[in-house]
């Protein structure tokens, strides 16, 4: 938590000081209220008193209302000034610290989890800092001072405020120690409640399939009456609370009247009048010694929660960058669109095992070099060695014969033209997601856009749409299929003009015929540019000029399609699993 | 299957933030809303009714309480003032006794002064009496002889010598009292104080002072002769009477039955039977309103829990079609956040807002009942204040919904780069990430900031509007109490309804825009409650027994049209399937084959046509009839938080392990399970090692267990590699002998040794027939089939 207010600037300080001077005045008005009210009511009391006094008085107390209504006014600006700035910078801070996360640690954060640390998490600091600012010190400050400005009033009433202060203290702690750990199980039950719900929605065939309405209807039922039980008791438990705090707060009253009660009976005349006002204003600043207490148990309350928020912005911020960008801008060896991987071999860094163990291999400029091998067997970590998504553990990736780690990585990224397997949409239109980025070359003119959308066999579903290439495109791409979206995705990869294609799984949605025409085209397209293809199916890499076979991280053969065939086991497998021996041969 | 893409928003262990109040969303129709919840909620009528009952009493010994206060006020304040009355009585009796009538009756009769012949002859023949003294006193016999004036005869009698006094004022009884000479000539020396009635510098006898004062009774308490001498000595002492200060100061020094009788008086008895009753008062309105906060609690929950319950059993109940047009996050959302939302304003709200207005209606009364003039000053000058808050929140209203508009706008972009991330960076657009990103952090800080500080604004401004109700009440309260209108007791009792005039205000403002959030949840959750059922089956008259089924199945033209489309998706779909005949379903996306899969398993209603499964139609068959003849497995690899073996075995009872290994085995999988640590315990959940393809290899054993005439596997290898597809395709293979089979499969190769394959295009079959067949005929299939092996 403080290391993460380390991240306030001077200038927040500064205003965070003002604002506790503001506040400090805030309370010391507020304090001074009580003082008026004191006079005006021995005023009321005495005889022969005079109404301008009252009047008099009565302004004071108002002027010293509005005072603190206003400082509170400018501590609150203040306060939320330094909220506000303090979460924008917090948030900038851990965005641009994920933008340079590496794929394997934003796997390890899983990508659900970064968000909401950048969301969430920071929101809950952020009023944690506000109302820290001001009710944090607010409360403290209040209780000190009231407590000081009564304690010469009488032993007695001091005696009682405290007792009662403790009494509610007490009460709360016990309530937070009884429910606290009961919210959490709650927590548990909600997520338990959708997840169950979740269950029944995503799997709503199966379940009519197998028949198992009432299974689920039971399984909800059972949680459902966990969830409820669970919520009474804790909302019972709780609703004791008020009724306590407000018997507490009326009782101290009520005592400071009878302790005052005996105390003027009991004095001289002279002090009777004295005790008599003494006694008003002390049930005043009883009330404000305790709400003050009260406020004080409800930051610590809100304290845990902040914290585990603050544990896991920082745990973000501390992860230190694994990838980190080289510096060479230009092309030093006068290669083109290459790509060789020196003895490669990955692995992750906790784990024992190698995902990758010595590969080695080049591609040079126009080759189509496929990657095949079972689920498991590395090939997209492999693909992904050459954007650095990941750093190879052992041995080199060249690109245009220079080490990937040595290139400025915005230099780099411009040589590649990479396709994920998920296709990735923005929010925007269909022109503004192909464009979009920057290869180093100028704006992508829409000319451009139309052509690759036309390559990647897009044009025709573009044009069916509403406004054509201006179309709008919903975040995650939810407007459009998944064949459509990876076509835009490819789309994206053409009209960036790379030298070097990296096609991670990218044909996986569409059907056989689509995929067929457009690696066609695409073939077309880019004679000049080297492609890297990742693929599950025979037929999308059958012809490419160099084919990796890789079984579980390692390389098990390499050649074209012909020479596979008859050198290569696992290649065999994974083709006759697909085609007859006849076909193979036909092909 | 629609995909999930609204995640519920999370929410954190005690509900939302404190002090952010977010406005919230209002239902499209309050009245029909709250009116349905009404409706709703009649079972609980007894119940809701004795909790607002309770709820009321306490509200309305929280507006007494502040009159009982009041009381204690006033009897403690009655022990600060002087009983005046008693005070001037006292003054008056005692000074009676110094006025200058009794005085001229009663001081010769105590100095008793017997100037005869034997006294002087007594004085002049004594010998212990000096020359001188005795020349003194011829001299002034002499001199009173020509005197009338008691006072100076008294004058210079006093100012005879001792000696001589001694004799002539001989001690005497009076009335009982015994007077000796020597009080006798204090007396006569301080005879001009006692006729000026200034008592102040001399000091009287006691046996003068029980002459001069009679004792007497006053309220009670008996006055004797010296307290009265004593109070009289300490009054002359007082300078100006009208300074208030220094007769309390006098009073102080008052003998103890003066005291009593002028001092201040309060009734102790009196406070601690108000104190008793204040107590009492206060700890039932706790207790009332704790029961019924307990009875609230219990409603609010058991009908959340009702409105679950009506949710989940409504999702089994609801046409395949309504999850197409809804996404699984709004429908989740209704589960969870909006029954939570009700259950919650239910508890908080419903019964806050019937104590609120209590409150408020009841300390108006209260206060006008007490005093009018005070009341309107109470109620205006609160209402100067309110007027100013509305005027703030109107204007604050547009900055929270900036708030949370900036707020969605920038959280949308962080989870649109993030889950993207490769991309972005791949294509250089962290530049262009970071532009948006910080002009929309921007945005949010400077909305954030407004909304925050208006937000923060309105408590002070409450706590201002609460000390101006309070100095105004003071400021009319002390001129009327000054006038003699009021009792202080009743600006105490004031400034407690002043508060409890405030509060509920601001109290009712908060729960009228809960109840409006309350009123669109329950729109929502009543709208997914009502929403249409799947038709009833009352037509369904027949049954089939799985273990009789032969295994036919005919299409007979059948046309589907989607609810929302304005093309049939399934046009005229007509073929037979013959019993233990595989048939596959082949075309591009979009042409209806998982369509004609989900007619099949009556997941829709077929708009005209007829499946007939053995000749009979399955009109007249229940879905469950129906379910329970298929087994089916689908692309999606759906697997719930649970054991593996739960995973497996599912809804069916009486399965062995035994069984569960031996479908295990089939399909490959069994080895793997066992590496888990639990082995067929371990649990599964979202996050696990457990890859794609093992997943649908678990749902493969899952439908393998069932045994069924017929199978259905849309898709269902697709997750695999083709490696491990052909080993399910063996074990499929061995379990689709003998039954019916539909495979819907992307891969060709999948199919290729179907009996049956339907090649289908926009809703229609347009060529079918075995792989050969097909081929041969050089058409759609032969082109689709060709295309995989082309570059």
């Amino acid at each position: 938590m403080f290391k993460l207010l380390k991240n306030l600037t001077k200038k927040d300080i500064l205003l965070a000081i003002i604002c506790i001077a503001l506040i400090i005045g805030q309370v010391g008005l507020e304090l001074k209220m009580p003082d008026y009210m004191s006079e005006i009511t021995r005023l009321v009391q005495t005889e022969g008193s005079q109404m301008k006094d009252i009047v008099q008085n009565g302004a004071y107390m108002l002027a010293c209302a509005f005072g603190s209504l206003i400082f509170a006014a400018f501590a609150g600006y203040f306060a939320s000034s330094v909220s506000s700035n303090f979460s924008m910078r917090t948030r900038k801070k851990v965005f641009d610290k994920v933008a340079n996360l590496s794929t394997q640690e934003v796997k390890q954060f899983s990508t659900s989890s970064l968000i909401t640390r950048t969301t969430n998490d920071i929101t809950q600091i952020e009023m944690l800092v506000s109302m820290g600012l001001q009710l944090m010190i607010k409360a403290p400050v209040t209780a000190v001072w009231a407590v000081l400005k009564i304690l010469n009033k009488g032993w007695q009433w001091s005696l009682a405020t405290g007792i009662a202060v403790i009494i509610l203290l007490s009460v709360i702690s016990i309530l937070i120690s009884i429910v606290m750990p009961r919210f959490k199980i709650v927590q548990k039950l909600i997520d338990r409640i959708n997840g169950v719900t979740r269950e029944n929605l995503t799997g709503i065939r199966v379940v009519r399939a197998f028949n198992a309405e009432e299974y689920q209807e039971n399984k909800f039922e059972e949680v459902n009456n966990r969830l409820t039980r669970q919520q009474i008791f804790n909302q019972k438990t709780f609703s004791v609370l008020q009724p306590i705090m407000n018997v507490v707060m009326h009782i101290l009253t009520l005592f400071i009247y009878i302790i005052g009660a005996y105390l003027i009976k009991e004095a001289l005349m002279t002090d009777k009048l004295a005790i008599f006002s003494d006694m008003i204003v002390f049930s005043s600043y009883a009330m404000q010694v305790i709400l003050s207490f009260l406020m004080l148990a409800m930051i610590f309350m809100m304290l845990p929660r902040a914290e585990v928020s603050a544990d896991r912005i920082n745990e973000v911020l501390d992860t230190d960058i694994t990838i980190k960008s080289g510096k060479v801008k230009e092309n030093k060896t006068g290669e083109v669109g290459t790509v060789e991987f020196k003895n490669v071999s990955f692995k992750y860094p906790d784990a024992d095992e190698y995902l990758l163990k010595n590969i080695s291999f080049k591609a040079n400029k126009g080759d189509v070099v496929a990657f095949i091998g079972s689920t498991g067997s590395g090939k997209s970590t492999l693909i992904n060695l050459v954007p650095r998504f990941y750093d190879a553990t052992e041995g080199e990736v060249l690109v245009d014969g220079v080490n990937v780690k040595e290139y400025d990585s915005e230099f780099l990224f411009n040589k590649i033209g990479y396709v994920p397997q998920k296709a990735v949409m923005f929010n925007g239109t269909v022109t503004s997601n192909v464009a979009y980025g920057d290869n180093g070359k100028g704006e992508i003119s829409l000319d451009k856009v139309k052509e690759a959308i036309k390559v990647a066999q897009a044009t025709e579903f573009v044009e069916k749409m509403d406004d054509k290439y201006d179309e709008h495109i919903a975040q995650g791409g939810t407007n459009v299929s998944g064949g459509q979206k990876q076509r835009l995705s490819i789309a994206r990869a053409i009209a960036r003009d790379p030298e070097i294609y990296i096609f991670d799984d990218s044909f996986s949605a569409l059907d056989y015929k689509t995929d067929y025409i457009l690696r066609k085209e695409l073939k077309k397209y880019t004679k000049d540019a080297t492609t890297l293809i990742v693929a599950q199916r025979i037929g999308t890499i059958m012809n490419a000029d160099k084919i990796i076979v890789l079984d579980e991280g390692k390389v098990a053969g390499i050649g074209t399609h012909k020479e596979l065939l008859k050198s290569c086991d696992v290649y065999q497998q994974i083709a006759l699993s697909q085609l007859s021996k006849e076909e193979l041969e036909n092909a | 299957m629609p995909s999930n893409t609204n995640r519920p928003p999370r929410r954190g262990p005690m509900g939302g933030g404190r002090g952010m109040s977010v406005p919230g969303e209002k239902a499209k129709d309050f009245k029909g809303a709250v009116k349905r919840l009404l409706k709703e909620l009649n079972k609980f009528k007894i119940l809701m009714l004795l909790s607002i009952i309770l709820a009321i009493f306490s509200a309305v010994l929280t507006i007494l309480a502040p009159d009982k206060l009041s009381e204690l006020t006033d009897e403690i304040s009655s022990g600060l003032t002087v009983n005046t009355d008693n005070l001037q009585e006292l003054v008056n009796i005692t000074t009676e006794n110094l006025n200058e009538e009794r005085l001229k009756e009663i001081i010769p009769q105590i100095l008793d002064i017997n100037i005869d012949q034997n006294t002087l002859n007594y004085i002049l023949s004594n010998e212990n009496i000096s020359q001188q003294d005795k020349l003194e006193f011829q001299e002034a016999i002499t001199d009173m002889s020509n005197m009338t004036d008691e006072s100076q005869i008294y004058s210079i009698i006093s100012s005879l010598p001792e000696s001589i006094l001694e004799s002539l004022l001989q001690s005497t009884n009076l009335n009982g009292v015994e007077i000796s000479s020597q009080d006798k000539i204090a007396l006569l020396k301080s005879i001009q104080n006692i006729q000026d009635e200034n008592l102040s510098n001399i000091d009287l006898p006691e046996s003068i002072q029980n002459v001069l004062f009679s004792q007497f009774d006053m309220d009670g308490v008996t006055i004797s002769p010296s307290d009265q001498y004593e109070f009289l000595k300490i009054m002359s002492t007082m300078s100006d009477s009208s300074q208030a200060q220094e007769l309390y100061s006098k009073l102080d020094q008052m003998p103890e039955s003066i005291k009593t009788v002028v001092e201040p008086f309060m009734n102790i008895d009196d406070v601690k039977k108000i104190a008793i009753t204040l107590i009492i008062m206060y700890c039932s309105s706790a207790i009332l309103s704790f029961i019924s906060s307990l009875t609230m609690t219990d409603i609010a929950n058991k009908f959340a829990k009702s409105l679950r319950t009506r949710i989940s059993k409504k999702i089994n109940k609801l046409p395949l079609s309504y999850f197409d047009q809804h996404s699984i996050g709004d429908i989740l959302s209704r589960v969870t956040n909006d029954v939570d939302t009700i259950a919650q304003s239910m508890n908080q709200s419903l019964a806050s807002l019937v104590t609120n207005i209590v409150l408020f209606l009841g300390s108006i009364f209260m206060m006008f009942y007490t005093n009018w003039i005070l009341a309107l000053t109470a109620i205006l000058s609160s209402l100067i204040g309110f007027v100013g808050m509305t005027f703030i929140l109107n204007k604050s209203q547009k900055y929270f919904i900036a708030r949370q508009e900036e707020l969605g706008n920038l959280n949308g972009h962080i989870e649109e780069i993030y889950s993207g991330l490769n991309v972005v960076k791949a294509y250089n657009g962290v530049k262009d990430a970071n532009i948006t990103f910080d002009k929309l952090n921007q945005k949010v800080c400077d909305s954030n900031r407004k909304s925050q500080f208006l937000s923060g604004l309105m408590q002070p401004i409450m706590a201002f509007i609460g000390n101006f109700g309070y100095v105004a009440v003071c400021i009319v309260g002390a001129l009327l109490t000054l006038n003699g209108n009021i009792s202080f007791g009743v600006i105490v009792a004031f400034i407690t309804y002043v508060r409890l005039f405030t509060n509920p205000l601001s109290q009712i403002a908060q729960a009228m825009t809960s109840l409006q959030s309350t009123a669109a949840a329950s729109e929502r959750v009543f709208e997914f409650v009502d929403e249409r059922e799947m038709s009833d089956q009352k037509q369904a008259t027949k049954r089939l027994d799985k273990s009789k089924v032969k295994g036919n199945i005919e299409f007979d033209h059948v046309v589907f049209q989607y609810e929302n489309n304005d093309k049939p998706t399934i046009k005229d779909f007509t073929a037979t399937a013959k019993a233990g005949q595989k048939v596959a379903i082949v075309g591009p996306t979009g042409a209806g084959k998982t369509t004609m899969v989900n007619l099949l398993m009556k997941f829709y209603e077929i708009n005209s046509g007829d499946i007939r499964i053995d000749g009979v139609s399955t009109k007249y068959l229940t879905r469950e009839n129906i379910h329970d003849l298929f087994t089916m497995v689908l692309q999606d690899t759906w697997l719930f938080e649970g054991t593996v073996k739960e995973n497996i075995v599912y809804n069916r009872k009486n399965i062995s392990d035994e069984e569960v290994e031996e479908v295990c085995k089939e399909v490959g999988i069994h080895h793997f399970i066992k590496t888990l640590p639990q082995g067929y315990n371990s649990i599964l959940n979202e996050n696990d090692s457990v890859s794609a393809g093992q997943r649908q290899l678990l749902t493969i054993a899952r439908g393998m267990l069932e045994d069924a005439p017929f199978l259905i596997l849309d898709e269902a290898t697709s997750n695999v590699d083709t490696r491990t597809e052909e080993l399910v395709q063996k074990a499929m293979d061995k379990l689709t002998e003998g039954r019916t089979s539909f495979i819907i499969a992307h891969r060709l190769s999948t199919i290729k040794n179907a009996d049956l394959i339907l090649v289908m295009k926009e809703g229609n079959i347009i060529e079918q027939g075995n792989h050969d067949e097909l081929m041969a005929k050089n058409g759609a299939y032969a082109e689709l089939y060709n295309s995989q092996f082309q570059l």
